[in-house]
């Protein structure tokens, strides 16, 4: 059931929540005001530039750096064996619980041996960046070529070169779930539908790369790294941790981050080596990935191949979905969040907004010589939710029943929560019945049948796309790192704070990329509080200001850290009106705090003003009776109790037009209906939708790492990776279905990566249903021309 | 990504371009819109020793309509052919091409010269200088010579331009009074280099095709003449036997290369399909002219 959620302060008329605000950092970025880590250029930095590895898999027989420290301008040069010996020990990229999961040590840089094409061999640190390129072409390095993997299919074949001799075989993990009873369900099913799916590899591509810039001082023996991060704290742990520096002595400040998008959770080898070169040298040493290095290094996503069964009756009720995921790694596990996220996540989501009870899911994860992967924006969920959408539409068409139909006939019921998802996941506050014929009404889905069947009498072919969906957000401790091993936190905190001048300092573990975190949070501050928005500062990205916290990722910004603020602010308000109280002589709770004022409740006469109370709170306490002591700051941590994730929902419409005669595609319209629990700033989750779908609808038309057998990237450009432009990109509606989530009281989910999850899934719905007349049928992304060409027989 | 050291000249004048040129042989290379150039220095692809910059010498820049020939100057900008009444009213082809060309940002500042130059096997420009029965003009200290467009591609960035010419013009004859031009491509997204592209000059009467040119671009290593797809289709009325018999052609005028964009089989299938929708296009200009 969806209770009727209570009315709170959050609710009231006016308030900040719930209303459009424009981004802070807009007004900044927009007049060139923008900070990111490489406008930060304190006196004798130096920069650093890595030689990286040739090829796929190589033995490095020999080294020599003797002309590089030669050249003019090189302060350092450093090899992979030099920088091992800074470190307290290679990175193990496991978590405990991924049972039996295994992973070959991992230098920084390369020792012995390079295990992808672009793994950093050696730096070369210079007064600039051309310089150090200039060094870098004067380092030699012997190879041998060893043998690659670089075909996830053959990657356990007995015959196969295994990358890591120490480990067996190249298989990183393996897991099979099973629920009910799959065989049974399909022995018994009218009809069933087997298919098999390929995933391309992607990169994340933030507009900004990696960048990073470490200071040393000797003296107060303090580290300090401006880096462009998601999680400020775990860079901290995870580079004192590896560089042997006590963890407190280390700062991290993340200033403006130009998009992140999952990369920049992640902890990469050259970042440590300039890091470390920074100590060694005591100057501040810089590193900004450029856009080779970027697509060479960054973490990949997304290459699986999956092969998915699905039995339903002929009146169109599902029984069983099975699927057997291999994800093909990279040539290490990535450190602390390792490469079977994604497989894992697959296996948590496929099917899941249907309410069937059988389910089996198996994946094993491989290396490979190619760019590690891990975890990249809606992890996993592009590809479970293409698989398991595909197979439902396959179904409902070999069932002769529409898909908008079959869709109502099995999605979870919104008055069955909470409940347990096939896949064994708690859920709860789901709305997918709500959001589907929100869909119908938004799409106007019976008309936009009839105009689609019009224009097939003209040749045009135009295909409609429906896809449902789940989205895990805002992971809690029960589940993956803090309980895997990682120091990673699903916690986070707020610290709050009423200055003399009435002023608000609001301080947060969860940080911004461009999507407007510090705004919302703001927001909430300011509407808890009862103050207006200027009177809020938000400070975040700096572990020397705030409350520990894991940082942005998962969408758990606003779920995880949005409570968190709001719950702070509650007890800052709660210290605010105990002061008030005693000052006016009232009972707190008779009084209210409306635009930086103390009232009375339903009222709107200021009785004192917040500076009053500051002025009072902090320099005239005398003013106050000995027992209030009241330090006028208040701090609360968050995180969820027992539950894996907060798990959002949504469903998603594509209307599309296939050429057949060149395979390409149009994106007419495309829609978007999710739940993403309270909505606090509506324009930022539109956005965020739009742009996570526009990033899912690149992933599904266009984007792919390319290797060569030889373990060659081949397409590490902008020019030849190509990323969605806002040309092709059709107008996304978006609409949001508000069930709060019984889990906090702010009640809102994650929102940040719907769009990504199952963009994918709709526009290739779409596609196929576009082109089922002439028999033909994709299942393969990115969908090129070429794929639609082959799928229609004519190339 | 930062560029190995070169030096920088500035030239003040087409003479001094001309004797830098001559005297640094294959180390110089002319800087124009730097559009292709400086990817190619910071990804440290090419090395030359020597930059001579043209963007302040005068006399390069400029297109003019001289009696029945369209002149363009080397330097001109993508934006002002794109934006120049006299290319919209005389050579249409170039002015439907143009809208393909890159982004605003790149157009303004790449030049057409440099296009032509370069000659990459996926632009617009080089295509359409054939199709049209262009003259390109270069200079040395030795003097000035004009070279036909079907001599001057000579293969994948290969041209019949020395290293101590400088491209200085583009002479156009116009379209003439009746004639039809088509411009097609395709490209994944819209300003990416052609994944298969047509240049399509037409002389239609009676839905007969008594002249025509079909030039393609994006397949192959240089812009190509489709002799054996115009053979198929002079003198016959259009249909769609007509249609097919060009494309069959096609099969023996391309061999198109394989790379990340599509096979040879997919690129040989696109231009077929151009080819049909090219000419059809002709004909329902022709038609309504
Ligand atoms: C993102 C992007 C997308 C692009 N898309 C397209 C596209 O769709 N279609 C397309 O056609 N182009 C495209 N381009 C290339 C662009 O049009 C270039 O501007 C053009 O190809 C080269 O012109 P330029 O003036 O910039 O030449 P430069 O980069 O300055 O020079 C290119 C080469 O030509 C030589 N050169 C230049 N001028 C002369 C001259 N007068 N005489 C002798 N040699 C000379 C130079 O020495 C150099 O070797 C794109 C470029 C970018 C960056």
């Amino acid at each position: 059931m969806n209770k009727e959620t209570p009315l709170t302060l959050l609710d009231k008329p006016n308030s900040y929540v719930g209303r459009t605000l424009s981004r802070d950092s807009a007004k900044r970025a927009v007049a060139g005001r923008g900070r990111y880590t490489d406008d930060i250029m304190p006196a004798r930095t130096l920069h650093a530039a890595f030689v990286r590895s040739p090829y796929g898999h190589a033995k490095i027989l020999s080294i020599d750096v003797e002309a590089a420290k030669q050249q003019q301008g090189v302060a350092l040069v450093m090899t992979g064996a030099e920088l091992a010996e800074m470190c307290t020990g290679p990175w193990v990229g496991t978590l405990v619980c991924f049972d039996g999961m295994k992973s070959e040590p991992q230098h920084p840089m390369a020792v012995d041996r390079a295990c992808w094409q672009g793994e950093p061999v050696v730096m070369v640190v210079a007064n600039s960046r051309a310089e150090a390129e200039d060094a870098a072409e004067l380092v030699t390095v012997g190879y041998e070529e060893l043998p690659v993997v670089i075909d996830k299919e053959t990657a356990l074949d007995k015959d196969s070169p295994v990358i890591h001799p120490n480990l067996g075989d190249n298989l990183a993990f393996e897991k099979t779930i099973e629920t009910g009873d799959v065989e049974k369900a399909v022995s018994e099913a009218d009809i069933v539908i087997e298919d098999t799916f390929t995933f391309g590899r992607h990169t994340a591509v933030s507009l900004e790369p990696r960048a990073l810039l470490a200071e040393y001082d000797p003296g107060t023996e303090r580290l300090t790294i401006h880096t462009s991060s998601q999680c400020p704290h775990m860079i901290q742990a995870v580079f004192a941790r590896t560089l042997g520096v006590p963890e407190h002595n280390v700062r991290i400040v993340a200033p403006d981050v130009g998009g992140s998008f999952g990369l920049k959770i992640h902890t990469f080898g050259d970042e440590i080596a300039a890091t470390a070169a920074a100590i060694k040298l005591a100057r501040p040493v810089k590193f900004i990935a450029d856009r080779l290095e970027s697509f060479a290094t960054d973490i990949h996503a997304r290459e699986n191949r999956v092969k998915g069964r699905i039995a339903v009756t002929k009146e169109g009720i599902i029984t069983s979905v099975d699927i057997d995921v291999r994800s093909g790694a990279g040539a290490y596990s990535q450190y602390p969040r390792t490469s079977v996220f994604e497989a894992n996540q697959i296996l948590n989501i496929t099917g899941g907004p249907y309410a069937h009870e059988n389910y089996r899911a198996s994946t094993q994860v491989v290396y490979l010589n190619k760019v590690p992967t891990s975890q990249y924006r809606a992890v996993g969920h592009p590809i479970g939710n293409t698989v398991g959408e595909s197979l439902v539409d396959q179904a409902a068409a070999a069932c002769g029943i529409d898909p908008m139909e079959f869709r109502r006939r099995n999605v979870m019921r919104d008055d069955s929560y909470p409940r347990v998802s096939a896949a064994g996941i708690e859920m709860r506050d789901l709305s997918h019945q709500k959001c589907l014929e929100t869909l119908v009404e938004r799409m106007g889905y019976d008309a936009l049948l009839e105009e689609q069947a019009e224009y097939r009498k003209k040749g045009i072919q135009r295909g409609i796309g429906i896809a449902a969906f789940i989205k895990g957000t805002a992971p809690g401790p029960a589940g993956y790192y803090g309980a895997g091993g990682a120091p990673i936190s699903s916690q986070d905190s707020c610290t709050i704070k009423l200055e003399p001048s009435g002023g608000v300092i609001c301080m947060v573990g969860v940080t911004d990329q461009g999507q407007g975190v510090d705004t919302v949070m703001g927001q909430i501050a300011a509407a808890t509080l009862g103050v207006p928005m200027e009177s809020v500062r938000v400070i975040e990205g700096d572990t020397d200001a705030v409350p520990y916290g894991g940082g942005t990722y998962a969408s758990r910004a606003t779920a995880i850290g949005g409570e968190a603020t709001y719950q702070a602010a509650m007890l800052l308000r709660a210290e605010i009106l105990e002061i008030a109280g005693v000052l006016l002589q009232a009972e707190p709770d008779t009084l209210d705090i409306l635009d930086g004022h103390v009232v009375d409740k339903g009222d709107t006469a200021s009785r004192i003003s917040l500076a009053e109370i500051g002025r009072i709170g902090h320099f005239q306490v005398a003013e106050l009776p000995n027992h209030i002591q009241h330090t006028l700051s208040a701090t609360y941590r968050f995180r969820l109790k027992d539950a894996l994730y907060i798990f959002t929902n949504g469903i998603q419409g594509a209307y599309v037009e296939v050429d057949t005669d060149t395979g390409f595609i149009k994106l007419l319209n495309h829609w978007v209906i999710e739940d993403c629990g309270r909505v606090i700033n509506p324009q930022l989750a539109d956005e965020q939708v739009r742009g996570g779908c526009v990033q899912g609808l690149g992933g599904a038309l266009y984007e792919e790492c390319v290797y060569d057998s030889a373990g060659q990237l081949q397409n590490a450009t902008l020019a030849d990776y190509l990323v969605p432009m806002a040309g092709e990109m059709p107008d996304i509606e978006v609409a949001h279905i508000q069930t709060h989530t019984g889990v906090s009281e702010l009640g809102a989910k994650g929102v940040g990566e719907s769009g990504t999850g199952a963009a994918p899934a709709v526009v290739m719905n779409a596609v196929n249903d576009a082109i089922r007349p002439f028999g033909g049928k994709v299942t393969a992304q990115p969908m090129s021309p070429e794929t639609i060409l082959k799928a229609l027989g004519k190339v | 990504m930062k560029a190995p050291k070169f030096n920088y000249i500035k030239a003040e004048t087409r003479q001094q371009a001309l004797e830098l040129l001559d005297q640094l042989g294959e180390e110089g290379r002319i800087l124009a819109g730097g559009q292709s150039l400086m990817p190619t220095l910071n990804m440290r692809l090419s090395q030359p020793g020597t930059l001579i910059d043209i963007n302040k010498v005068s006399g390069l820049g400029g297109i003019t309509l001289e009696g029945n020939v369209v002149r363009i100057g080397a330097m001109t900008r993508h934006v002002e052919v794109a934006n120049s009444p006299i290319i919209a009213e005389h050579l249409p082809l170039i002015a439907e091409a143009m809208q393909h060309v890159a982004h605003h940002a790149v157009r303004n500042r790449g030049t057409i010269g440099g296009s032509i130059a370069l000659a990459d096997p996926a632009a617009e420009m080089p295509a359409c200088v054939l199709a049209l029965g262009a003259t390109l003009v270069v200079e040395s200290v030795k003097g000035r010579r004009e070279i036909a467009a079907e001599d001057y591609f000579k293969g994948l960035y290969e041209t019949a331009r020395e290293a101590n010419e400088l491209l200085v013009e583009i002479l156009i004859p116009v379209e003439k009074l009746g004639d039809v031009s088509v411009f097609l491509e395709l490209a994944q997204r819209h300003g990416d280099f052609a994944m298969a592209g047509l240049a399509c000059v037409a002389r239609v009467s009676n839905k007969t095709f008594e002249d025509l040119r079909l030039v393609y671009f994006g397949s192959e290593d240089k812009p190509t003449l489709g002799t054996g797809a115009i053979a198929a289709v002079v003198g016959r009325t259009w249909s769609a036997d007509c249609k097919e018999a060009a494309a069959n052609a096609l099969a023996n005028d391309l061999d198109p290369m394989t790379n990340l964009q599509g096979s040879a089989a997919m690129k040989l299938h696109l231009q077929k399909v151009l080819t049909g929708r090219a000419l059809d296009a002709a004909i329902e200009r022709a038609g309504a002219a």
